[in-house]
């Protein structure tokens, strides 16, 4: 079975890579339609700005490439810019349409006392703590950088969130379609045993 | 809420760590690529790395100790040192690097914050500000090329340039406290962290957990940096993390 790691030309995927390597499941960094579609599981990554990212995407034709793996049913995981991608617009440098997988918009963060990024280790809440992305896993804190967030447009689309003046979407999912404002690449043990989890989510829907 | 963040800081000279390096569990105490992973073991919550290599090859190396550290761990890092140019930093955030660390390039050329910024985002561009005091001055002055050149530049003023030039973060040295393990020097910790909106990394002085106690609330800084204690096992990272947080402060 093999993970593919979307590489649409935005930001650095190589911890990615590494920290599927490390988990022990093959993972492969790819712009190819046929690889992606014929992975098990499929990493949306993404650091940068988002319409930068949309216009990469619809020029390489991967737009329409990820919103078909995603309506294949197999699991997708969109990481930080690549979370926020999957949903409808954006707001950041001017007003930008998403791939439009999931429901919802992504707002700047109205700062007021909090620091503006969002940057540093914070707690995860589960909203709904029986998704199986945090099969055997207790609430702990992941790594976040970001001056964006998504206000999901469905409350059940909620997986988790976090405290930072008021509560910040951390992890969303619906079906097989997951995100993380996070990077659980850089989130130490906790980070690691979310990809796990969504790898295995990718193996068991492999087998399936 | 955001934890507060600790850091070890690593000299990594010619693809070497360079001073006091005290581990007896690591099988090869200079590869910082080992020690990384242990800290990361450890549950540091971000590590940095300066490059103090005096040559292009040792610089390249170090590109190299990027790659594999990036591997390696699953915690953010930063790696400063000798960095004058954006491809520099493309260069070291390519290979894996989070955050790029400059200083003295920065006070040469502040027109490198706002480049680095714009092109790879306010988060990957930390200024390292090293700060002595100035009794004529009554504030801290900033000092360059490792401590030792004197700029004549207010350190408040700058911490505030640096800012609004894009800078994501200030690593603050104090020249004062470095080396004295007297504790941070909190006055000055408080003072830039009050005046910027960017998160502040105090660095200079740690000797004791208390020290870090003091730095968070009294200094106010979002993270704090040591190399020395933790190396030798001074101090331990799981021991301070567990005894800061049994006394209230936020941490992972």
């Amino acid at each position: 079975m093999t993970i593919a790691i979307v590489d649409y030309g935005m930001g650095n995927l190589h911890s990615v890579s590494k920290a599927c390597e490390r988990l022990g499941f093959d993972a492969v960094v790819t712009g190819d339609p046929s690889v992606i579609l014929n992975a098990s599981g499929v990493l949306l990554p993404g650091v940068g700005a988002f319409g930068d990212a949309m216009d990469h995407l619809h020029e390489s034709g991967l737009d329409v490439v990820v919103r078909e793996a995603a309506a294949s049913g197999k699991p997708l995981l969109g990481i930080c810019l690549g979370m926020q991608l999957l949903f409808d617009t954006s707001e950041e440098h001017g007003d930008h349409q998403g791939l439009g997988i999931l429901p919802g918009r992504v707002v700047r963060f109205e700062g007021g006392s909090y620091k503006v990024p969002h940057m540093g280790w914070n707690k995860l809440e589960y909203t709904n703590a029986s998704s199986p992305i945090f099969e055997g896993l207790e609430e702990g804190h992941v790594y976040f950088v970001h001056s964006y967030h998504v206000l999901p447009a469905r409350k059940e689309d909620l997986l988790a969130v976090t405290d930072y003046g008021q509560p910040v979407t951390a992890i969303v999912g619906r079906g097989n379609v997951y995100g993380m404002q996070f990077h659980p690449e850089k989130s130490g043990e906790m980070g690691m045993s979310l990809l796990r989890n969504f790898m295995e989510l990718a193996e068991g829907a492999k087998r399936a | 809420m955001l934890t507060k963040r600790i850091i070890p800081c690593l000299d990594v000279k010619d693809g070497r760590v360079v001073k006091g390096v005290n581990f007896v569990n690591l099988r090869d105490a200079g590869d910082p690529v080992e020690l990384a992973a242990l800290y990361d073991r450890e549950g540091a919550d971000e590590l940095v790395f300066l490059d103090i290599s005096a040559s292009n090859e040792g610089r390249a190396t170090m590109i190299e100790v990027v790659r594999q550290t990036a591997g390696e761990i699953s915690i953010p890092f930063t790696v400063g040192g000798g960095i004058s140019h954006v491809d520099d930093m493309k260069r070291l955030l390519r290979a894996g690097a989070d955050k790029i660390g400059i200083n003295t390039a920065a006070i040469v050329n502040p027109e490198l914050i706002s480049e680095g910024a714009r092109r790879f985002g306010s988060q990957c561009i930390v200024v390292a500000v090293d700060a002595k005091y100035n009794e004529a001055w009554g504030e801290w002055e900033v000092y360059t090329h490792g401590g030792r050149k004197p700029t004549g530049i207010r350190a408040l003023a700058w911490v505030k340039e640096a800012e609004t030039r894009g800078a994501g973060e200030i690593l603050l040295t104090s020249m004062d406290a470095d080396g004295t393990k007297d504790g941070f020097d909190l006055p000055l910790t408080k003072a830039v962290s009050s005046l910027v909106g960017i998160p502040v990394i105090a660095s200079g002085g740690a000797g004791n957990k208390e020290h870090f106690y003091d730095v968070f609330t009294e200094g106010q800084a979002d993270a704090a940096l040591a190399a020395t204690i933790f190396h030798y096992k001074e101090i331990a990272v799981p021991d301070l993390k567990k005894d800061l947080k049994a006394r209230g402060v936020e941490i992972r």
